[in-house]
C-alpha cells in the first residue's frame, strides 16, 4: 500500500475527451495489490480505453467476483456503479444486470481463480447467452491470494516459486470460449499496452459477451525462472498474430489492403489508421480454423496474442431473451408492476 | 538518446531548478525542509554556506531562483524561496560556534579588498578561516556598500546587515573605514599577495537634456539613496517625478513617499512588460500610491529662473515587441523633484593604465568568467565592478569564486586549476512505502506577504514593510516545495518493465518506449514533453526488450510513488547533495 494516495495534481497539457473528462477523470481508489503486479497495468488500459471512448462513468456497471483481480473493480472508473459477487457469482449477476438495464457498459473483471475453477459454470453459461459485457480474465496461473498455489490454468510443467512442476491439464478460457461459442475472444499481455489498449476498446464496443483473457503476471508468486505466466516468458514467447484496433462506427470508407505489410488510411476526423492485413494463413471468423491454429501453436509453446475471434452476427442475450428495451429503473411504476388483474390473465394462459 | 550520464553531478544538480538557477547554487530544496523540521539555525547555515547573507537577501534577493521553480510550472506560483530564506534568518539560534574557526597563527598571505560590499566581503569570509591576513579599503565609515547605500531601510533594516557583516569582520578582517582607493598603482606597490576589486559600479547615469543643470532638485537615483541613507537628505517635494522603472526607481519612489512626496510617479518609456524591475517590487510600490507611467518618453526640464516647474515627455507609441515607436504628441508634467534612475556604471579613474591591468569596451576590465582574474595576475575583479550592475547574490558567487583564484594564486597554482563539483546521492528509503522525506502533494496556494498597514507605514523612514511569514504561512509555503534534489534514480538491470511506474505516475512523466533522436522522442512520450529547458533522462537498454526509460523531467512532482511501485527497486528516491568547492576545500598535491 503506497504512502500516500495519487496526488491529484496533473500534467498541464494533460488533454480531454468529447466528455471534457481527462484521463485521471476514469480513475479509482488506490491499489492495494503488490508493486509490480501485473493486475495494476490492466487497470491502467482500461482506464485509457474507458477514456479514449469518452464513456460516462455512471453508464459503467463494473463487477467482479473473489480474488486478488476483483479487486480491480475499486482501481478506476470511481464515478461507476459496482457490485462485487460472491466467489465465481459474477457471470450470473452480470447477466441478471444486463436484463434489467441493457444501457450500462458491464465491465466484469475476473481471474483464473473465479472464472476457471470456482466460477467455471457459470462463466460457460454468460458466454453461451451472449450476455452483452466487456469480461476480462487477469491470468496469471497461481492462486496470489492463498500465496501461490497452481490454479486451473497453470501450464503443464510450469514450475511454481519453490520449484515444484504443474502435472494436472490447464483450462485454456480461449478454446474454453471457441467452443462455446462466444463471439468475441481475444488473449492480450499486460505488459504490453499498445496492444491491450485497441482490443479492450473493441471488446467494449462488440455486441455480445466478449472474452478478454489477459496474461497478467503475479509478481510476488509466479515470475521467476521455470513459470509459463512471468513477464519475461510472456515476452520471449509472445506471438501476435492480429493487429487490432478499434475505429468508431461511420460512413463506410472503402480501400485496398496489401496481403502484406499496412495501409494507412485517412478516417473521416482527419487521423490516419495504420491496416494491417490478416496473415494469409489465419481467419479470425473462422471457429475451427482458429481453434486449430491455437492448438498448433500452443503446442509449440507460443503464446498467441491479438484479437482471435469474432462474429458480430449471433444474436446477444437481449435478442435472445427479448428484455426490455428501457431499463427496468426508468419504467413507470403501473409497468413494471401491472397488478393482481394482469398477472391472472398472465397466469390464465398458462392453465 | 545515449544514456543519461547521471554521474556527472550536472544532471541532478539541474533537476533542482532553484539550485541550478542560483548563482551561488543556495541549496534551497535541504534548508526548506530544515525550516519545516523547525531547524532554523541549521536551515541558515546551509544558507551561509553558499550565500553568506541569509537576512540579507532574505529580504533584497533578486530571487532568480523563483522564476524557476518547478512548483510554478505546476500550479502557477513558485514557492516563495527568498521569504523563507528570511524566516531562517529570523528565527535562528546563536550561530557562534557554527561559525569557521580562524587560526591563530596566519599563513603570511595578504589580500587587499577594495570596498566592503557583498563581494569583497564574501572574499575576506572564505579566506580568513584559511589564514590570510585580509585588508578591505572602504570609501564610506560604513560596511556593506550597495547593501547599505541603496537598499532603503524600510525594506533592510541597518541592524540585520550590521550582523551579518559583523560575522565576517569579527574574523579578524583588518578594515578601513574612509578610505577610499586613489591609486591602483599606489596600492600594488604595497606589495599585497592579491587584490581584489569589489568596489561595486558607483556611478548613476545622468540624463543629458535640456535644463538638466539649471536647478538643484534633479537627482541622480543611487547618489540620493545614499544621502538618505547617511542622514543628508531627509525631505523631497510633494511631487515628485522618476525617471526609469528599474529597482533602483522603486527604492526612489517608495523613499520619496517617506520623506515627503505624495503625488509620485514612475515615467517608463516602454510598456510593462518590458520593465526591469522585479513584478513585487513594482506591485509594492503601487500599493504605497506611486503611480506607474507608461510610454512616456522624457524630453527636457522645465526649468524657470532656478526652478523646476517640471518635465516634458513624448507619448510613444510601440509596435508590437516595442522595438520601433512613434512619437504622439508632447505633453508636460508638473513636478517640484526628478529622480534619475536610468542605470549605473563603473567608473575606475583610480586604475592607471599602465599597470597592465586593461580594458575593453566602455573602458571595462577584462575579466576572465571562471577565474575574475584580470589580465594583471594577481588582481581580481568581482560584484558589480567586474561587468556591470547584476545582484547581491552574484556578487557573492563572484567573491567565492575570486576567493578561489585568490587562494590559487597564493600558492603557485595556476588559477584555471578549479576544483571540480562533487556530489552525494543518498537513498530517502526507510521501508516499504516510507520514506525519510514528506512525499505528499500539498496544494497550499502560495502565501501573501503580509505588510505593515499603510496608516502606519509612513510614520518612520526605516520601519520595516515586510513583516515576515508567521507561523501558520511558514508552514503552509514549506510544504508547497516539491523536494527536486530527492532524484528518482533507475537502475536500468534490475527493471522487468512491469509498467507500475507509468500507471502510477500522476504527472505522465515517465515512458518505456524503442530508443530514438531525442527530438522525435520528446512527441511519443507519454505526454509530450515540450518543455525543451526541461532535459529528458534516457536509460540503458531495459533487460527484457532492449527498449529505454524515458524521464521527462519537466514537472515530476517527487512524490516517489513510481519508487514506491517499483516491485525490483528499480527505481530509487536519492537525495542528491551538490558539493561546491570553496577556498581551500580541495587540498592540491603542491601544497
Amino acid at each position: 500500500m503506497p504512502s500516500i494516495t495519487k496526488p491529484k495534481v496533473t500534467h498541464p497539457g494533460l488533454r480531454k475527451n468529447e466528455l471534457e473528462l481527462t484521463v485521471r477523470d476514469y480513475e479509482g481508489a488506490m491499489s492495494t495489490l503488490c508493486a509490480g503486479c501485473g493486475h495494476d497495468s490492466v487497470t491502467a488500459a482500461l482506464v485509457q480505453a474507458l477514456w479514449e471512448l469518452s464513456v460516462p462513468p455512471h453508464m459503467i456497471a463494473k463487477l467482479s467476483g473473489i480474488g486478488c483481480s476483483s479487486k480491480t473493480t475499486a482501481y478506476f472508473a470511481a464515478g461507476a456503479h459496482g457490485f462485487n459477487s460472491v466467489h465465481g457469482r459474477m457471470p450470473a449477476i452480470a447477466t441478471g444486470a444486463n436484463a434489467a438495464n441493457r444501457d450500462l457498459l458491464y465491465v466484469g473483471i475476473s481471474g483464473d481463480g473465479d472464472s476457471l475453477s470456482i466460477g467455471l459454470g457459470h462463466l460457460s453459461h454468460a458466454i453461451r447467452r451472449n450476455v452483452r459485457m466487456l469480461y476480462i480474465i487477469e491470468n496469471n496461473g497461481v492462486y496470489g491470494l492463498t500465496k501461490g498455489q497452481f490454479s486451473a490454468s497453470a501450464d503443464i510443467g510450469s514450475r511454481s516459486k519453490r520449484g515444484e512442476p504443474n502435472t494436472v491439464m490447464p483450462i485454456d478460457p480461449v478454446m474454453l470460449g471457441l467452443s462455446i461459442g462466444a463471439t468475441f475472444v481475444a488473449r492480450a499481455f499486460s505488459g504490453d499496452k499498445q496492444q491491450l489498449v485497441p482490443i479492450l476498446k473493441a471488446a467494449a464496443r462488440h455486441r455480445g459477451f466478449a472474452l478478454v483473457d489477459v496474461t497478467s503476471p503475479c509478481v510476488t508468486f509466479n515470475d521467476h525462472e521455470g513459470s509459463t505466466k512471468s513477464y519475461l516468458y510472456t515476452r520471449e514467447h509472445d506471438l501476435k498474430v492480429t493487429s487490432t484496433d478499434f475505429v468508431p462506427p461511420a460512413p463506410e470508407i472503402l480501400a485496398t489492403i496489401p496481403p502484406t505489410g499496412h495501409a494507412l488510411i485517412p478516417m473521416h476526423d482527419g487521423s490516419l489508421v495504420r491496416f494491417h492485413a490478416v496473415p494469409p494463413d489465419y481467419d479470425p471468423t473462422n471457429r475451427v480454423a482458429v481453434m486449430d491454429y491455437l492448438q498448433q501453436h500452443h503446442d509449440r509453446g507460443e503464446v498467441v496474442t491479438g484479437l482471435l475471434y469474432v462474429d458480430e452476427s449471433v444474436e446477444d442475450v437481449h435478442e435472445l431473451n427479448n428484455t426490455s428495451h428501457i431499463p427496468l429503473a426508468q419504467l413507470p411504476y403501473e409497468r413494471l408492476c401491472p397488478g393482481a388483474d394482469a398477472l391472472e390473465r398472465l397466469q390464465e394462459r398458462f392453465r | 538518446m545515449d544514456p543519461t550520464n547521471v554521474q556527472d553531478p550536472n544532471y541532478y544538480h539541474r533537476v533542482v531548478d532553484c539550485q541550478w538557477a542560483c548563482p551561488a547554487h543556495t541549496n534551497v530544496p535541504e534548508y526548506i525542509r530544515l525550516i519545516a523540521q523547525g531547524r532554523y539555525t541549521d536551515a541558515y547555515m546551509t544558507n551561509r554556506e553558499s550565500n553568506v547573507f541569509p537576512g540579507v537577501l532574505g529580504r533584497t534577493c533578486d530571487r532568480p531562483c523563483e522564476p524557476a521553480c518547478r512548483r510554478g510550472r505546476i500550479d502557477g506560483s513558485p514557492v516563495a524561496i527568498c521569504r523563507l530564506k528570511r524566516v531562517a534568518a529570523d528565527l535562528r539560534g546563536d550561530i557562534t560556534e557554527l561559525l569557521p574557526r580562524i587560526p591563530a597563527a596566519k599563513n603570511g598571505k595578504r589580500v587587499a579588498c577594495i570596498g566592503a560590499g557583498p563581494a569583497s566581503l564574501t572574499v575576506a569570509n572564505d579566506l580568513m578561516p584559511l589564514g590570510y591576513e585580509v585588508v578591505i579599503f572602504e570609501k564610506h565609515d560604513k560596511p556593506g556598500g550597495l547593501m547599505r547605500t541603496n537598499i532603503p531601510a524600510f525594506r533592510l533594516p541597518a541592524s540585520v546587515l550590521d550582523e551579518e557583516i559583523a560575522m565576517i569582520l569579527d574574523m579578524g578582517v583588518d578594515i578601513r573605514y574612509d578610505s577610499p582607493i586613489e591609486s591602483m598603482g599606489a596600492l600594488l606597490a604595497e606589495k599585497f599577495d592579491a587584490v581584489f576589486v569589489g568596489s561595486g559600479a558607483p556611478r548613476g547615469k545622468d540624463l543629458e537634456l535640456p535644463g538638466r543643470h539649471d536647478t538643484d532638485r534633479i537627482h541622480i537615483g543611487i547618489d540620493w539613496l545614499e544621502s538618505i541613507a547617511f542622514g543628508h537628505v531627509d525631505s523631497i517635494g510633494e511631487r515628485v517625478l522618476i525617471i526609469g522603472v528599474g529597482n533602483t526607481a522603486m527604492d526612489c519612489c517608495r523613499s520619496s513617499r517617506r520623506l515627503g512626496g505624495t503625488e509620485i510617479k514612475v515615467m517608463a518609456r516602454r510598456p510593462r512588460p518590458y520593465f526591469k524591475a522585479s513584478p513585487w517590487e513594482l506591485e509594492d510600490a503601487e500599493e504605497e500610491g506611486v503611480e506607474i507611467v507608461i510610454n512616456h518618453a522624457p524630453k527636457r526640464f522645465v526649468v524657470e529662473d532656478g526652478t523646476l516647474l517640471g518635465m516634458e515627455f513624448e507619448r510613444l507609441e510601440w509596435d508590437q515587441d516595442a522595438r520601433h515607436s512613434r512619437t504622439i504628441d508632447t505633453i508636460f508634467m508638473p513636478c517640484d523633484d526628478v529622480i534619475l534612475a536610468i542605470g549605473q556604471e563603473n567608473a575606475f579613474p583610480w586604475i592607471e593604465r599602465d599597470l597592465g591591468i586593461e580594458v575593453g569596451k566602455w573602458d571595462m576590465p577584462i575579466v576572465d568568467e571562471a577565474t575574475m582574474q584580470s589580465t594583471r595576475p594577481g588582481v581580481f575583479f568581482g560584484g558589480d565592478s567586474a561587468w556591470g550592475p547584476k545582484n547581491i547574490i552574484w556578487a557573492v558567487e563572484h567573491g567565492h569564486q575570486a576567493a578561489i583564484s585568490i587562494d590559487n594564486h597564493c600558492h603557485q597554482i595556476p588559477v584555471t586549476d578549479r576544483p571540480p563539483q562533487g556530489m552525494n546521492l543518498v537513498t530517502q528509503k526507510m521501508g516499504i512505502s516510507e520514506w525519510s522525506y514528506h512525499n505528499d502533494y500539498n496544494p497550499s496556494p502560495r502565501q501573501r506577504m503580509q505588510h505593515v498597514d499603510l496608516t502606519e507605514r509612513f510614520k518612520r523612514l526605516e520601519l520595516e514593510v515586510e513583516l515576515g511569514f508567521d507561523a501558520e504561512q511558514t508552514a503552509r509555503e514549506v510544504q508547497r516545495c516539491l523536494n527536486c534534489d530527492i532524484q528518482t534514480a533507475f537502475t536500468a538491470s534490475l527493471c522487468i518493465e512491469c509498467d507500475a511506474c507509468i500507471d502510477i505516475c500522476p504527472v505522465q512523466c515517465l515512458t518505456i518506449t524503442p530508443n530514438g533522436d531525442e527530438h522525435e522522442l520528446r512527441q511519443r512520450l507519454s505526454a509530450p514533453a515540450d518543455n525543451l529547458d526541461q532535459p529528458l533522462f534516457a536509460s540503458e537498454a531495459l533487460p527484457q526488450t532492449g527498449r529505454v526509460m524515458i524521464k521527462d523531467e519537466d514537472v515530476c512532482v517527487h512524490c516517489g510513488l513510481c519508487a514506491e511501485r517499483c516491485p525490483t527497486a528499480a527505481w530509487d528516491m536519492e537525495k542528491f547533495e551538490l558539493k561546491i568547492p570553496y577556498a581551500g576545500s580541495v587540498m592540491w598535491s603542491s601544497r
